[in-house]
């Protein structure tokens, strides 16, 4: 087993990141010029990272899979952005945000990382005002703020339903500022589809142009890549079509550590499932939750009748109502975090009490909230959403209430990185979303953006320095050399073997049965039989989709199902990986929830003197186990207990 | 209730920008009308590869109305029959059983196409490159609650800043302008003090980008608010008018 560097600074926690500044190496501004550095992704902290590397006078080639930067996935993500101002004056503190988010995280993130996060949180705010991001404001002309689920402060802030747009879209203007200037080359519609090793750090990427279908090389003295998570390896996820997880694979077969794999979240509050057409899970905002109440009925006859579509929610009477997270979780109610209010909901459907025809699903209400606030008031607040959901459904839930399920939504698992946000391959960073640093075993609401912009505009441009500056001696790298060649050659392999399968199925189709395999073994409860179970279907699926996927067209033209096939491949692959890490960790914590590791109530069971580790997965060739490096978490300023939202 | 409808595709198919189109005809059967017109696209596309053919090809990602990838011109709209919503939050039961639905791309100057129902929007990045931000760097701002603005102003701010930068005003436009687009980004920073600095500047440059790569002008003709999947007031694009007038005036 490996020896596991993380390379946090010594000292007091509050100080360690004010000293790694103050001691970490910089390059003068002449050299930054001579220095290219590689950015895969445009999403909030792809483009945040991008903007100011330039800014700072690094040269930037900068890639993304849509037709602008504008439209990566952070763009959906709708309810705020956590910042630790305490502008509310109820006693917010980066102290507090850091506890809140290890608490909710179930202690399995690092101490030092979250601290980092919550302690630059703030500029994050200042900055995207800075940049004309409209935030919601009082009558006063200062900024509002609402709470998010797992805390008990206002720390929220937010631009209507539209948070993630308004702040990418801040990103995306400097971001174009720089492209403006050439500080940044900006590709887009490129695909990364493999890493490139030149002496053991990473050098640069082959992407496959989406439009042409040529493969391209490009070379640079870092790389960092910002491009997201990998839970449509599910199939159904709140995810955009086209997120996915290859790219960070690519750099897991090429060395890169990937870590906890098995901690994907699963949003409380999405749109149910209705058919099997169905291309996507449409969430609604966490920021419901704030005034609209989770109920099912307590009488299983009147669950049959919902279920037989006999009667409406409106005909349940207020006595015969469970308002379940409010009864098993008095101090936070309806406000606990993801991971609980979407296992209480699985608890109450599979208990028979769901509350749509699949019998999979509960009401959110907000009759409550329209006769304490006016309906004027809860347009205000959500109108856009209510908008959305009647659209989708065909309902107005001003009248009835809402429906909804969990889904697949966010990663907390994904590429190592140290302190430095570094991966295992020198020269190889990963930012926002596709690293796994921050939200240990479950994140909280509103906390993705923070993080993604706190690695973007804050975080990376310093420590990126600290490797960059032995650089400055490496002339710029030709594309010719050797590895390049061999890189761009094995790429060109694969996609002839999967152009010269000409199977039976279509990819979705052998999506879909991924999607699941993964819901009924690797979803929201998992147990050692299922896993394995899993990891043996896995196998033959991935067989499967090798000797039988129909892909139409050519491998070197636009090719909408090739795109779609060389991610899949991978997606089969992650499954695998998330299924060995889930086997694993003998325990629940946080969105990883083993059976038979419970309480007596139901809640999560937490084994820390066995667990208190990141498992940091390392491959080991095409048909061989991966192996499973462990880094220990130290926990020295906080005592880990055992979550508790009930008081 | 939402039922199961048989319908007649008439797809815009070419398979690139310098090659000839023409409309295909296709038949679905038994589509769910609660169904969104992706999804409608996605069983086609099923269908078209189950029988050894190309797959229409579209531009889409988020599916929930935001991103601004999904576009098509769905029986003579962009976006489709349903006002303040993207083709991707269109659902079946916006049609009925035995309808022909016509769908093509964006046709607009400003927007080639690369293939069927696929063009290139790039244009629209460019403009914002040409001006569409506050010039700051990262760090060394002041404290987000320094400048107090009216919450007036700030809404009015948000509403202009809802553009997904879809394309669908120039599409709709008879002249292909993108005033409605330039005009939003340019109000949204203009009635925020930290854009105000410099909003002359940004408005002349924007325009004269719009300009330089071929979009038309304004005619007042109200097409693009009327179809915009985002309700953006073409009240902006006389802001836009004040603001540029006013910078013209000063030079």
């Amino acid at each position: 087993m490996t020896d596991i560097n993380s390379k946090i600074p010594e000292g007091p926690l509050a100080e360690k990141w004010k000293n790694y500044k103050a001691h970490q190496k910089l390059v003068n501004p002449a050299n930054k010029r001579h220095l290219d550095v590689i950015v895969v992704g445009t999403g909030l902290a792809g483009a945040s990272a991008a903007a100011t590397l330039a800014e700072q006078g690094f040269n930037v080639l900068d890639f993304c899979i849509q037709d602008s930067p504008r439209r990566a996935h952070s763009i959906a993500a709708q309810g705020g952005i956590n910042a630790a101002k305490n502008y509310q004056n109820d006693g917010d503190s980066v102290y507090r945000l850091f506890y809140d988010t290890i608490k909710g995280g179930d202690y399995r993130a690092r101490e030092a990382n979250v601290y980092r996060l919550a302690e630059v949180s703030s500029n994050i705010i200042d900055q995207c005002v800075a940049q004309g991001v409209p935030f919601a404001r009082e009558y006063g002309g200062l900024l509002d703020n609402r709470s998010f689920g797992g805390v008990q402060v206002s720390r929220t802030f937010y631009a209507r339903g539209q948070t993630g747009q308004q702040l990418l879209l801040g990103a995306y203007s400097a971001l174009s500022r720089q492209i403006g200037k050439g500080k940044v080359k900006m590709y887009t519609r490129h695909e990364m589809v493999d890493l490139v090793i030149v002496d053991g750090r990473a050098r640069g990427i082959i992407t496959r142009n989406l439009i042409t279908g040529k493969l391209e090389r490009y070379a640079a003295h870092a790389v960092v890549l910002a491009t997201g998570g990998y839970v449509n390896t599910f199939f159904l996820s709140t995810n955009a079509m086209a997120s996915n997880g290859s790219a960070a694979w690519q750099c897991f077969k090429k060395g890169a550590y990937f870590a906890n794999p098995c901690m994907v979240q699963i949003h409380p509050t999405c749109i149910p499932v209705h058919g099997d057409f169905q291309s996507k899970l449409t969430l609604m905002s966490e920021s419901l939750r704030n005034d609209g109440r989770i109920w099912v009925p307590k009488k299983l006859e009147d669950a049959k009748a919902l279920q037989a579509g006999t009667k409406k929610g409106k005909d349940i009477p207020e006595e015969d109502r469970d308002y379940y997270l409010e009864r098993r979780y008095p101090a936070f109610g309806n406000l606990v975090p993801r991971d609980v209010a979407s296992r209480a909901a699985k608890e109450r459907c599979d208990a028979g009490f769901g509350v749509n025809n699949t019998g999979l699903a509960v009401f959110l209400d907000f009759n409550e909230a329209i006769q304490r606030m006016g309906k004027e008031a809860v347009t205000q607040k959500y109108g856009n959403l209510f908008d959305m959901y009647q659209e989708i459904t065909d309902e107005n839930p001003y009248e009835t209430p809402m429906m909804i399920y969990p889904a697949l939504h966010y990663s907390m698992g994904g590429l190592w990185v140290d302190y430095e946000l570094e991966t295992s391959i020198p020269g190889l960073f990963a930012i926002g979303e596709c690293n796994f640093s921050d939200h240990g075993a479950n994140r909280l609401g509103a906390s993705a953006l923070m993080q993604g912009l706190a690695d973007g505009y804050f975080v990376l441009p310093y420590t990126i320095q600290n490797y960059l500056s032995d650089q400055i001696q490496v002339p710029r790298f030709k594309t010719d050399a050797p590895e390049f060649a061999e890189a761009e050659k094995s790429i060109q392999a694969r996609i002839n073997k999967l152009m010269g399968i000409q199977g039976k199925e279509s990819v979705d189709s052998i999506h879909k049965k991924l999607g699941h395999i993964m819901w009924e073994y690797i979803g929201m409860a998992r147990d050692a039989e299922g896993l394995k179970k899993a990891i043996e279907e896995l196998k033959a699926l991935k067989k499967e989709f090798w000797t039988n996927v129909h892909i139409p067209g050519k491998g070197d033209d636009q090719n909408i199902e090739l795109e779609k096939a060389l991610r899949l491949a991978d997606f089969i692959e992650i499954g695998s990986l998330m299924a060995h890490d889930a086997l694993d960790r003998a325990e629940s914590c946080g969105g990883h929830f083993r059976t038979e590791h419970q309480t007596e109530e139901g809640e999560a069971l937490r084994h820390d003197d066995k667990f208190m580790y990141v498992s940091c997965w390392e491959y080991k060739g095409e048909d061989e186990d991966p192996v499973m490096n462990k880094e220990m978490l130290n926990y020295q300023f906080v005592v880990p207990m055992t979550r508790n939202y009930k008081k | 209730m939402d039922k199961n409808i048989n319908i007649t595709l008439k797809v815009w198919r070419q398979r690139g920008p310098k090659e000839k189109g023409k409309f295909e005809t296709y038949q679905l059967k038994n589509v769910f009308q609660g169904a969104s017109f992706l999804e409608m696209l996605d069983i086609l596309n099923e269908q078209l590869i189950n029988e050894g053919k190309d797959p229409v090809v579209f531009d889409h990602d988020c599916r929930e109305g935001i991103c601004g990838m999904c576009s098509l011109y769905v029986n003579g709209h962009p976006h489709g029959p349903a006002t303040g919503a993207t083709t991707c939050q269109l659902y079946m039961r916006r049609f009925h059983d035995g309808e022909t639905i016509t769908i093509e791309p964006w046709r607009s100057a400003g927007f080639p196409i690369i293939r069927d129902l696929m063009v290139d929007r790039s244009a629209y990045d460019k403009i914002i490159q040409a001006g569409g931000f506050v010039s700051v760097n990262t760090g060394g701002v002041p404290d987000a609650n320094a400048i107090p603005i009216p919450k007036k102003n700030a809404d009015l701010a948000m509403d202009a800043a809802a553009c997904i930068g879809c394309g669908a005003c120039a599409a709709a436009c008879k002249n292909g302008s993108a005033m409605l687009f330039v005009s939003a980004k340019v109000s949204q920073l203009a009635l925020l003090p930290q854009g105000r600095v410099e909003a002359s500047r940004r408005a002349k440059a924007m325009l004269a980008k719009m300009d330089e790569l071929g979009f038309g002008n304004c005619t007042n003709t109200r097409a693009c608010e009327a179809e915009c999947p985002k309700k953006i007031s073409v009240s902006n694009i006389a802001r836009l008018n004040r603001e540029f007038i006013s910078a013209k005036l000063k030079d």
